[in-house]
C-alpha cells in the first residue's frame, strides 16, 4: 500500500508525519517488551499510517493487550455496524483511535448480521453494550442503488431507507447507546442519462441526495451525529472513493486507500461527541501569519497582502483563522520576538486581517515555545491537549511535539499557501452543535496580555537539542560566502552586539586582514540546511582580543551555538598568546534580546562605555569549553582549542 | 520485467503487509505456508502489488492465484503485455 509523495497529499493524511522508516521495527520490539506504556503505542499512531500499518498496530495491541499500560485513556465501546465488510474498516478504526486519545474497544456483527442484532432483543450486540455506534450505510444496502423511471416508487424507496435507519437509530437508542453517528451517501459512481441524472428524481444520485437531505432532517430529531461521507468521498473524487472490484470481491464499500481517512473522520466525531476536539489555534508570527521576520525586517520589510503571492497566502491565513474565531475557536500567538516587535504588524500594518482583540493569549518572548504553550493552555483554563499549533519551522514543531506529545502540531511544510488547506483538512476543529456561547467564546476568553513570568524549560531540552543532530561549520571569511556575510552584517537587528554596518569592500578588506579574525558559521540539522546562521569578527590587539561584530540569525536561538562559536575563537586566540577576549554591547532600538549574551558567556562585566554601552572580558587562562549537543567543524583553522 | 526482479519487489511487498520474513518465503508456498496470508490480507497484497507495478489485475486474475510463483508469473505477464 506504498504511495508516491503526490499521491499521499492528495488521499493521505499529509498534516501527520510520515511513519519512520523502522516503523515495521519499532512496533515488532514493542510487542515483544514486557511493559508497554500506551503513550509510546499512541506516538506511533500520531503519523500518517496506510492501512497495513493500522493493521499491524491493531494486531500488536490484541497481541499485547494484557500488558499494555493505558494510564487513564478514556475508553469507548464502539459498534459498527454495515452491511458491507468492515474487516479492514475494524483495525483501522481501532489504531486510528490511538491518535486522537481514545481507547476503543470495538464490536463488529458477522457479516450481513448487523441490521438482526440492532432488532433482535439478546443479540451479542446488545451484551456488548456499545457506548456510541457507526451505522455505516451504503446505497446497495438501503436498496437505493437501482434507478428507477417512477418518482413515486423513488421516493418510497427513499421513505423506507430513511425508516429503516430511522428504526436502527430508535433500537440502539432504547439499549442506551448515547452516540450514534450516520453516514450521508456518496454520489453514486453510475451515471443513468448522464448531466441529466440530477434533474431525473428516480436516478440513484436524486435518490441518493433526497435521502442525504433527508439524513439530515432525521439526525436533527433523534440528535444523531452525521458523517458526511459523501462530502468526503467527493472532495477524493469518486473515481478514488470507489473500487467496483473490491466490492464485486470483498464487499468492501470503499477503496482500501482511503480507509484510514474515512477512520480518522470518523475518529474526529467521536473526539467531538466526547467534547475532546481542539478549542484553540495557537499561532506563530514570523513566516506563519506574514512573510518575512518583523524584528529584522520592519514593518515595510514583511510581506502581507498586497498583491504579491507570498503576501496573500499569509494573509489567507489570517483570515482563515479569523473565521475559526467567528465560530467560537479562540486564537493565541506565540512567538519568539521583542513583544513590540511581534504586535506592531497588528497595530500598524494596513493589511493585517488578524487584530490585537482577535487573540486571546499574545505570548512573545525568547522563551522556549513548549514551555510557552502549555502556559497558554493554563491561561485559557483549558486542557493542553485542546490545542493546536501552527508554527513554519520544523524544528519549532518538533520541540513541541517532543515535550507536549497531546498538543496537535500539523506538518505543514514550508509553503504559505498550503497552510489553510492542511489546517481544515486535519480537521481538528470538529464541532457538533454551534451556540451563541461559541459566537461569544472568543471574547469571553480574552486575557490581558501581560508579561509572563519566567517559566520553567520543560521536558529534557538537551535532547531535544542533541536529538537535532546538529553540526556547527565554523570557518574564516571567504569569497564564497561574502555576500551572505555583507547581508548578514546589513540585515540583522536583534541578535547584534554592535550593529556595525560593513559593505563589501569593507568585508573583503576585513577578511584579508590578519589582525582580524572573522569567521562564518554555517548551522545544519535534522531538517535541513540553514546556511549561513552567524557571523563574527574580533580585532587582535596582542593580549587583548576585541570583539567588534557578533551577531545570529534569530531562526537558530537557543542552540547554543553561541557557545560553540566561543570555544573556537578562545581556543585560536589563545593559541595567538591573547589573554583575554573583550566584547562590547552597544544598545539599539533592536538588539534588546543580547543585553545580556557576554554575561551568558561567562564574560565578567567592566566598566561601562557612553550611552549605555556595556564591556565584558572574558580571561582566557581561566576558559574552558563545555561538552555542546552538536558536531563542531572547524579544521580550516590552525590548532584545536585547549580543554576539557 | 524479469522474474528474479519482480520476486524480490514482490517478497518485500509480503513483509510490508504481512510482517513476514521474506527469507522464509518459497516460490511453492500457499496460503496454507504463510501464516498472515488469508483472503483478507490477499487482498491488501495484490492491492500493493498493483501500486508497485503500476498494473492491474482483474478479479479472475486475483481469483486463479494459488501460491507465490503465480503471483510472479501474473506481474512478469503485464510488464511485457
Amino acid at each position: 500500500m506504498s504511495a508516491t509523495l503526490s499521491d499521499r497529499f492528495l488521499f493521505g493524511l499529509p498534516w501527520l508525519c510520515a511513519p519512520p522508516a523502522s516503523f515495521a521495527a519499532n512496533l515488532r520490539a514493542l510487542s515483544q517488551s514486557d511493559g508497554i506504556a500506551g503513550a509510546q503505542i499512541m506516538h506511533l499512531a500520531r503519523h500518517d499510517l496506510n492501512l497495513d500499518q493500522l493493521i499491524a498496530l491493531d494486531k500488536t495491541l490484541t497481541k499485547a493487550a494484557a500488558r499494555i499500560d493505558w494510564a487513564d485513556l478514556p475508553t469507548l465501546r464502539l459498534a459498527i455496524l454495515a452491511r458491507g465488510s468492515m474487516n479492514y474498516t475494524g483495525p483501522a478504526l481501532r489504531a486510528t483511535a490511538l491518535r486522537h486519545g481514545l481507547h476503543l474497544t470495538s464490536y463488529i456483527p458477522d457479516f450481513g448480521q448487523a441490521t438482526a442484532e440492532v432488532m433482535v432483543p439478546d443479540s451479542g450486540l446488545r451484551r456488548f453494550a456499545p457506548d456510541a455506534a457507526l451505522l455505516a450505510e451504503t446505497a446497495e444496502g438501503l436498496g437505493l442503488a437501482a434507478p428507477l423511471i417512477e418518482p413515486e416508487t423513488a421516493a418510497a424507496h427513499v421513505a423506507a431507507a430513511l425508516g429503516a435507519t430511522r428504526m436502527q437509530a430508535t433500537r440502539l437508542r432504547e439499549m442506551g447507546c448515547g452516540i450514534i453517528l450516520v453516514q450521508t451517501l456518496p454520489a453514486a459512481p453510475l451515471a443513468w442519462a448522464g448531466h441529466l441524472d440530477h434533474s431525473l428524481p428516480g436516478s440513484v444520485q436524486s435518490q441518493v441526495a433526497a435521502y442525504n437531505t433527508g439524513l439530515r432532517h432525521l439526525a436533527q430529531d433523534q440528535a444523531l451525529i452525521v458523517l458526511d461521507a459523501g462530502l468526503l468521498a467527493a472532495q477524493l473524487g469518486g473515481m478514488v472513493w470507489f473500487d467496483d472490484a473490491l466490492w464485486h470481491r470483498a464487499k468492501v464499500p470503499m477503496a482500501l486507500d482511503v480507509i484510514p481517512l474515512y477512520a480518522d473522520h470518523v475518529l474526529r466525531l467521536l473526539r467531538a461527541a466526547q467534547g475532546k476536539s481542539a478549542k484553540c489555534l495557537v499561532l506563530d508570527l514570523d513566516n506563519t501569519c506574514w512573510g518575512g521576520v518583523i524584528g529584522d525586517d520592519g514593518l515595510d520589510g514583511i510581506r502581507l497582502g498586497q498583491g504579491s503571492a507570498e503576501g496573500e497566502a499569509f494573509l489567507a491565513i489570517q483570515r482563515y483563522a479569523l473565521s475559526l474565531k467567528a465560530r467560537g475557536i479562540i486564537l493565541a500567538v506565540c512567538s519568539k520576538n521583542d513583544p513590540a516587535n511581534a504586535r506592531l504588524p497588528f497595530e500598524q500594518h494596513p493589511d493585517m486581517a488578524l487584530r490585537l482583540d482577535d487573540i486571546a493569549v499574545f505570548v512573545a518572548n525568547w522563551t522556549d515555545k513548549a514551555t510557552n504553550i502549555l502556559q497558554i493552555a493554563r491561561t485559557l483554563n483549558i486542557g493542553s491537549d485542546a490545542l493546536v499549533f501552527l508554527d513554519d519551522n520544523p524544528a519549532e514543531r518538533a520541540r513541541v511535539r517532543q515535550s507536549c506529545p497531546e498538543v496537535m502540531v500539523p506538518e505543514v511544510g514550508d509553503d504559505p499557501s498550503l497552510y489553510p488547506g492542511l489546517l481544515s483538512r486535519a480537521g481538528y476543529f470538529e464541532t457538533l452543535a454551534l451556540t451563541t456561547d461559541d459566537v461569544k467564546r472568543a471574547d469571553q476568553y480574552r486575557a490581558n496580555s501581560q508579561r509572563l513570568a519566567q517559566m520553567e524549560m520543560v521536558g529534557d531540552y538537551d535532547s531535544y537539542l542533541a536529538s537535532l543532530d546538529m553540526t556547527c561549520e565554523i570557518r574564516p571569511f571567504d569569497a564564497t560566502g561574502r555576500a551572505r556575510i555583507v547581508q548578514l552584517i546589513n540585515k540583522s537587528n536583534q541578535f547584534n552586539l554592535t550593529t556595525r554596518r560593513y559593505s563589501e569592500a569593507e568585508v573583503a578588506a576585513i577578511e584579508a586582514d590578519p589582525a582580524c579574525l572573522a569567521l562564518q558559521v554555517r548551522l545544519t540539522d535534522s531538517f535541513g540546511d540553514n546556511g549561513m546562521i552567524s557571523v563574527v569578527i574580533f580585532r587582535k590587539a596582542g593580549d587583548n582580543w576585541h570583539c567588534d561584530t557578533w551577531l545570529m540569525s534569530c531562526r537558530v536561538l537557543k542552540r547554543r551555538v553561541e557557545e560553540a562559536v566561543l570555544g573556537i575563537v578562545a581556543g585560536l586566540a589563545h593559541s595567538q598568546g591573547a589573554r583575554r577576549l573583550v566584547g562590547t554591547y552597544i544598545p539599539s532600538s533592536k538588539n534588546g534580546i543580547v543585553a545580556d549574551h557576554f554575561a551568558g558567556l561567562g564574560f565578567a562585566a567592566l566598566e561601562g562605555g557612553p550611552e549605555g554601552q556595556t564591556r565584558w572580558t572574558l580571561d582566557l587562562a581561566g576558559y574552558q569549553r563545555t561538552d555542546l549537543p552538536m558536531q563542531i567543524v572547524a579544521d580550516t583553522m590552525a590548532p584545536a582549542p585547549k580543554g576539557p | 520485467m524479469d522474474r528474479d526482479s519482480a520476486l524480490k519487489i514482490i517478497l518485500d511487498i509480503f513483509e510490508d503487509v504481512m510482517d513476514v520474513d521474506p527469507a522464509q518465503i518459497r516460490q511453492t508456498d500457499t496460503s496454507d505456508d504463510i501464516e498472515d496470508w488469508d483472503s483478507l490480507s490477499h487482498v491488501r497484497l495484490m492491492i500493493a502489488i498493483e501500486r508497485r507495478f503500476g498494473q492491474r489485475f482483474s478479479n479472475a486474475e486475483i481469483e486463479a492465484i494459488g501460491n507465490v510463483a503465480d503471483i510472479v508469473d501474473l506481474v512478469v505477464a503485464k510488464s511485457s503485455a
